[in-house]
């Protein structure tokens, strides 16, 4: 399963499912992260994480860990 | 007939700004009950009857963070007469994800579109009208920053709250959902009122377990609706709760299709050029290091310190303590009452007061770091560093600030989102050594270790490592259990912050702080003045001359506790009210050695009591002594500002304990466990120090109990 943990920077990516469970899914999801969205990873912290994304016309910014629950194609 | 409004919107969305905007000065900061999250409530200008109340910033009324729940409660329980939703006009898509499940409550609601000016420049449009249209309710188009349009938006609202009337959400899912939705509403909610149905409904068909709760739904019940949620997501091969939320955005996504025009892709905005710098992987940490040490070097060592120093000694100690003694004295007022105006009172409020001026310049930059954006990035920057501790990124700047003084460190904590984290950084920031403690460490450096730097360095050393070690252990415990709240951060576009802005929320938090503060510092401070100043000459209880603390109540306090620091090496009753003493300011334990050694004034290191403490101590039990006053309970004025920022008597209390057992324990091993090295001698107290010592590797090594069931949720979700 490909997930956005393994999607590189500066490339995007399209969801296809987010899994998890409690706060952390919903909250991702209530950040825009749902089905079919576009995300585009812009960066990594500089100390290596978290991560910077782009989507829906946004900054967002998340753990390598909680990307891991994000899958993409 | 008095109304309320309750202005909701998401974080960064400008809700401060509007709020001020629409309340000028009429403003009532306090907290939200039992939690440390702030609560706004002001006078709309020009509506003397009614009463807005500014709701936490939230993404969403899912309740995943305690800001959600507060917001989702108070618009549930209190059922405010209108809503006005402020939306970011630069970033509706998801700025109106929170619109869709405001809209649901039944509450009537007014879309105030933010930031137009903004849309305008970088060339999109919105259809202010077909928004509406959309979503049944009226839009005003504001800028909340200019002032513009703020009159309209609230007499559009006032007149939506008037009318103290229902409103059905015109929003609608896509048929399958939409089929489920009634079938739960037709046999679980027909006898609840018509413009709740709706919420209640979506909730059941997410299986929110509060609101199954709620609404005591029978075992039969729940299966049957079970049922059509299976159905559902068998038709969308999606969990009911991603379907609403995916849903919810294709609905946005379809409005905003038909009602903005926006600006074109992959172009650059200003905001984006300055992230490309300023998080850079390479730059990121050089620009921290540069912004961090600008903050510290102003607010604390030059124009903080400066400032703060001209009030205590100019203002205080050469101005007001004389004139007021001298116009006592000339009045002829009783000495006793004389000494508790200017020692108890007058010093004790002064020393509220001298804080002041840093807190200030402090507020200023905080403001300006969280709305110009970049607070957001230092939590990204240092969120690696920090999070292991159960510390957010953000918390950086409290610890930094704390090596000047703790009581505005601990208020800035106030810009920490987590609870839990901002908890920890309150309960661990003062065990960084501050301004106040350096005396304490320059004497027992002089005496006992020829002046060297690297005591100094140790005391920094031991104080961050006791910020780390309780991170791990706390995190650990029952208090700090529970599902973390997520890391999951929008880091918003850079935006010049308003100056006005900057300064009421400086004038907010400055206020509020003397106003709680002071009430507690005034009453310690007569309660310590009282003791200092009152004991026992010859048997009879009578006001001390100076000098004669030696027969004071707190000698008397130290005299029966002294056996308690016996373990520590330094069981007498100098060195254990000289900690003591320390309660009203750390730097108050060197004065107090100067006046139980005879010296009356000391230099500021106590040269003069070098050879009076080195007959008094060894350097082993010196250290512990230090140990002690660096780690355990701060002064009263640290005291205050912890129990105002956790706005609980209970937690204050846990942070006081923690920190004296924490700085009893440390000076208990290294005195017991030193002697022990030095002497070879085994005894009862060194098996303890041992058994103190395992407790804490325990305590610091043990596998975290949430880590583990995280982990297999985790599992279970990715196999479900």
């Amino acid at each position: 399963m490909k997930t956005l943990r393994d999607v590189r920077i500066g490339e995007s990516a399209r969801v296809v499912k987010v899994h998890g469970q409690g706060n952390i899914r919903r909250r991702v999801m209530d950040m825009g992260i749902t089905k079919n969205v576009e995300i585009f990873v812009r960066k990594v912290a500089p100390l290596g994480d978290p991560i910077e994304v782009n989507l829906r016309g946004y900054e967002l910014s998340l753990r390598k860990d909680d990307a891991e629950i994000i899958e993409v194609s | 007939m008095s109304i309320t409004i309750a202005v909701a919107g998401n974080p960064n969305s400008g809700k401060t700004t509007l709020f001020n905007a629409l309340t000028g000065s009429n403003q009532y900061v306090g907290n939200w009950p039992g939690v440390t999250v702030e609560k706004k409530e002001g006078i709309l200008i020009g509506h003397p009857k009614v009463v807005l109340v500014d709701l936490p910033g939230i993404y969403s009324l899912s309740t995943s963070s305690l800001e959600e729940e507060l917001a989702r409660d108070y618009l549930l329980e209190s059922n405010p007469d209108a809503i006005i939703n402020i939306v970011d006009g630069t970033n509706l898509e998801r700025n109106l994800y929170l619109t869709t499940q405001l809209a649901e409550l039944g509450i009537p609601m007014v879309l105030a579109v933010n930031m137009m000016d903004e849309v305008e420049k970088s060339g999109a449009k919105i259809d202010g009208a077909a928004l509406g249209n959309a979503f049944g309710v009226p839009v005003v188009e504001i800028s909340a920053l200019r002032e513009t349009q703020i009159d309209e938006l609230a007499r559009i609202a006032t007149l939506a709250a008037q009318k103290k009337g229902h409103f059905l959400p015109l929003h609608r899912f896509s048929g399958g959902v939409e089929h489920a939705l009634g079938h739960i509403e037709e046999v679980a909610l027909h006898q609840q009122p018509e413009h709740k149905q709706r919420w209640y409904a979506v909730k059941l068909f997410e299986r929110n377990e509060l609101v199954e709760a709620e609404l005591s739904l029978s075992a039969e019940l729940k299966a049957h609706i079970e049922q059509d949620i299976r159905q559902c997501e068998l038709e969308y091969d999606d969990d009911s709760d991603s379907i609403i939320a995916a849903e919810r955005y294709d609905f946005i996504e379809e409005v905003l299709e038909k009602v903005t025009v926006r600006k074109k892709a992959g172009e650059m905005s200003p905001s984006d050029r300055i992230d490309r710098i300023v998080t850079n992987r390479c730059l990121a940490l050089p620009i921290f290091a540069v912004v961090m040490f600008v903050v510290y070097y102003v607010s604390v060592n030059t124009v903080g310190a400066g400032m703060t120093e001209w009030t205590n000694d100019k203002l205080f100690g050469q101005i007001l303590l004389p004139a007021i003694s001298g116009a006592l004295a000339d009045w002829g007022v009783a000495g006793w009452l004389q000494g508790l105006l200017v020692d108890g009172i007058l010093a004790g409020v002064g020393s509220v007061l001298s804080f002041l001026p840093q807190m200030v310049v402090l507020f200023l930059f905080l403001g300006l770091l969280e709305f110009s954006g970049y607070m957001a990035r230092v939590a990204f920057i240092m969120d690696r560093m920090f999070r292991k501790f159960g510390l957010s990124g953000k918390s950086f700047i409290p610890m930094l600030i704390g090596s000047g003084c703790s009581v505005p460190a601990i208020m800035a904590a106030r810009t920490i989102e987590n609870e839990h984290d901002r908890r920890m950084t309150v309960i661990t920031t003062s065990f960084i050594p501050c301004g106040a403690k350096l005396p304490v460490i320059a004497m027992i450096a002089g005496a006992f270790f020829g002046g060297k730097g690297w005591v100094a360095f140790g005391a920094y050393f031991l104080g961050i490592a006791a910020v780390v070690i309780s991170g791990i252990i706390l995190k650990k415990t029952p208090l700090f259990q529970g599902e973390a709240a997520p890391f999951v951060m929008e880091l918003p576009a850079y935006r010049w912050p308003s100056l006005k802005n900057i300064f009421v929320t400086t004038w907010d938090r400055v206020s509020s702080f003397v106003k709680k503060a002071s009430t507690i510092i005034l009453l310690a401070a007569i309660v310590i003045w009282f003791v200092t100043y009152f004991g026992w000459v010859d048997g009879d209880f009578q006001m001390l001359a100076s000098g004669q603390i030696d027969q004071s109540i707190v000698a008397a306090i130290g005299n029966a506790i002294a056996w308690i620091f016996k373990p520590l090496g330094w069981g007498e009753w100098r060195p254990v009210v000289a900690a003591l003493s320390g309660l009203v300011a750390k730097e108050t334990v060197v004065s107090s050695f100067g006046i139980f050694y005879g010296f009356g004034e000391v230099a500021e290191g106590g040269q003069e009591i070098w050879s009076s403490l080195r007959a008094a101590f060894s350097p082993l039990s010196a250290t512990s002594f230090l140990i002690f006053v660096l780690l355990s309970a701060p002064c009263i004025a640290t005291i205050s500002s912890i129990r105002r920022e956790m706005n609980s008597a209970a937690w204050t209390s846990f942070a006081i304990g923690y920190m004296t057992s924490i700085g009893y324990s440390v000076a208990l091993m290294v005195y017991q466990l030193g002697t022990w090295l030095q002497s070879g001698a085994f005894s009862a107290w060194t098996g303890i120090a041992l058994a103190l010592l395992g407790l804490m590797l325990w305590l610091l090594f043990r596998p975290s109990p949430k880590a583990v069931g995280s982990l297999k949720q985790a599992n279970a979700g990715v196999r479900g």
